[in-house]
């Protein structure tokens, strides 16, 4: 793969990034309520007050002035000031960011790493026992909405087994493994539930890719070569099959981020799609701002790391 | 007679579909000596493919299966082995190249790793003494700047060139036998004449013998030694070239040689390319008889009683007619 490829993607991203901001900004502004509606209501705030805090923050100002200033500030670091949690943006993010990366991230390992082996070997013996159950399992994993299955979940694992707590707490007052132990108990319930939605529509994807691939000429002549059957998937099929499974893990990523707002709601996971909802109850603007627009860098960067695997993966893209 | 290198007797592979059985192959007979140029000709459809990809068992099973004969290998049967049995005989000692040279190699592995892929394994060499064996065959099928080309996908090769390196890849184990299903069909006619020649300056170099699988009667009467012709998941006759070209006993063979273009013949009337009305029956469900009887011009009543068996009428010249 060259580099002027992965020089090329990695440029690409900031008209997009600047794009996304420009168009967050704008809805934002356009959207009814801002931080200071509450003041109004407040009969010990005279309106001259609420105007003149306005105009300090320059929210009089016209939109693109305003989201100069934004563009100006965030590339100096300076990510905006809560009104409501009284604190900056940027701290805010950085003490929610680590719980859902974590809880995203391994849910997307673990659906990766199931769904490879069963989506593959489903395929190399369609219609057998094995094809039918992990079908029938995928089937059901991906009909059910997170919401239920975290309920269900919450249920059997935690009400009827009592094997896991339910409301996951970020302050564990316990050192050592105790204090690991604790949080991978309580990260279990939200990771397998995520894992289980991405994880079985990967199954049925990875499947029917590698059913596309094992049909071609090529795997005829790479059996015709006298490598075994096993070196014929892993070599010859696998990793033509994974060049539209790397495209679709990207494109559902937005959708796992959504997915996760919901989850984190369900199992009270102080991440930042439980900041961000109550960021938009409370018409907390810049923090809104923020979340959404780090959410939107990271849809952007896995996009840029899934057009680079995509190029070492297929030699005919990066070449041209 | 010294044993043939490959012997098919009564081979029948047929396929479960949802409608029923195909029979593809529905008892063929045929051998090849050591050395010999084999053409297997007859039109599409007629079970040449089947044949080809049966001896390497590079079908897919189900939905084929074999119902019976034998695939004789230098006398032992091939087909009660197992997978690891059979790969230690593909590429070693039967190679196989196909029709499409643009879709039969891997498009993510350059043309030197997938060479090099099968003399590792064959050779038992390391991966860096194998890429060299893999620029060797690259200049032996006369691509040019072979020591920079192995490192290249098959994408920057156009169709001729990864036909040479099929079959550069096909020969890097010095087989016994190289399958070449219709391997000229795909390429224009310039680069067909090359890929042929290319052929036969390898078997010369070898000793190999070739079967050599086409629908083009040029290539056969330029190309083999000895002809079978298939009608329909069957031999219909089988000949020397001279013997084929000469004496076509078959109604099918005859028409077959009749429709090849002739220049010298149409230049001055109004010649028209013949050709042999009707198609081939569908193999699901043959009728009983002769299977070219509904388009043969001499077809009797006994015709469509029973299947004529394969019987000698001259040494070496066998016909599949009551004729």
């Amino acid at each position: 793969m060259s580099r002027q490829y992965v020089i090329r993607k990695i440029l690409i991203m900031i008209p997009s990034l600047l794009g996304i901001s420009l168009v967050l900004f704008t809805v934002l502004a356009m959207a009814p309520g801002d931080p200071f509606e509450e003041l109004a209501t407040n009969p010990a705030v005279p309106p001259e007050v609420r105007a003149a805090l306005r105009a300090k923050f320059g929210l009089d100002d016209p939109v693109w002035t305003r989201y100069l200033h934004w563009l100006a500030a965030m590339l100096q670091g300076d990510w905006g000031f809560s009104f409501v949690s009284r604190m900056d943006v940027d701290k805010l993010i950085l003490q929610r960011l680590p719980v859902t990366l974590i809880v995203i991230g391994s849910s997307q390992i673990i659906a990766i790493l199931v769904a490879l082996p069963v989506g593959v070997l489903a395929a190399t013996r369609p219609y057998s026992l094995f094809d039918q159950v992990a079908n029938t399992l995928a089937f059901v994993g991906f009909s059910l909405p997170t919401f239920f299955t975290g309920l269900l979940f919450i249920l059997v694992f935690s009400i009827q087994l009592d094997w896991l707590p339910f409301v996951y707490r970020a302050n564990i007052d316990a050192t050592g493994w105790q204090f690991y132990w604790e949080h991978i108990k309580q990260s279990i319930m939200p990771v397998m539930v995520l894992g289980l939605f991405q994880g079985a529509s990967l199954v049925r994807f990875v499947r029917s890719s590698v059913l596309d691939v094992i049909k071609l000429d090529y795997v005829t002549t790479a059996r015709s070569k006298g490598i075994g059957e096993r070196k014929v998937i892993t070599k010859h099929v696998v990793r033509n099959a994974l060049i539209p499974v790397v495209t679709l893990v990207a494109l559902q990523l937005p959708i796992v981020f959504g997915g996760a707002i919901v989850t984190e709601q369900i199992f009270r996971v102080p991440g930042i799609g439980s900041l961000l909802i109550s960021a938009m109850l409370a018409n907390d603007t810049p923090v809104v701002m923020a979340v959404t627009f780090v959410i939107a860098c990271l849809v952007v960067f896995f996009n840029l790391l899934a057009d680079i695997i995509y190029g070492w993966l297929d030699p005919r893209i990066s070449y041209r | 007679m010294a044993e043939p290198l490959l012997d098919i007797r009564g081979l029948k592979t047929w396929f479960k579909t949802d409608d029923g059985m195909v029979r593809a192959v529905d008892g063929v007979d045929l051998h090849i000596d050591r050395g010999e140029t084999l053409g297997v000709v007859g039109e599409s459809g007629c079970g040449k493919t089947v044949t080809a990809r049966s001896v390497l068992k590079l079908i897919d099973m189900p939905p084929g299966r074999f119902e019976a004969g034998q695939i004789l290998w230098q006398g032992r049967d091939l087909i009660p082995l197992d997978d690891a049995e059979m790969n230690k005989i593909r590429a070693r000692e039967i190679a196989i190249i196909f029709q499409e040279p643009m879709t039969s190699l891997n498009p993510v592995y350059t043309v030197g790793d997938q060479i090099a892929e099968v003399i590792e394994l064959h050779q038992k060499l390391s991966r860096k003494q194998a890429m060299v064996g893999a620029a060797d065959m690259l200049k032996l099928v006369n691509i040019p700047n072979p020591e920079r080309r192995v490192h290249d996908y098959p994408h920057q090769f156009s169709g001729g060139m990864r036909q040479r390196v099929m079959i550069a890849m096909a020969l890097s184990c010095q087989p016994k036998l190289l399958i070449a299903d219709e391997p000229t069909t795909a390429l224009d006619v310039t680069i067909q004449a090359q890929i042929l020649e290319l052929m036969q300056e390898m078997k010369e170099r070898f000793g190999m013998a070739i079967m050599l699988i086409t629908h083009a009667m040029g290539v056969v009467a330029e190309t083999t030694q000895r002809v079978v012709v298939m009608y329909a998941g069957k031999v219909v006759e089988e000949a020397s070239v001279e013997a084929l070209f000469g004496d076509p006993r078959h109604p099918y063979t005859q028409g077959l040689i009749r429709s090849i273009p002739r220049v010298d013949r149409s230049a001055g009337r109004q010649a028209r390319l013949e050709s042999i009305p009707g198609t081939v029956p569908s193999l699901l469900d043959p009728p009983p008889g002769c299977r070219f009887a509904a388009r043969c011009r001499y077809v009797m009543p006994a015709c469509t009683q029973a299947i004529p068996p394969l019987k000698e009428v001259a040494p070496g010249h066998k016909v599949a007619c009551i004729l």
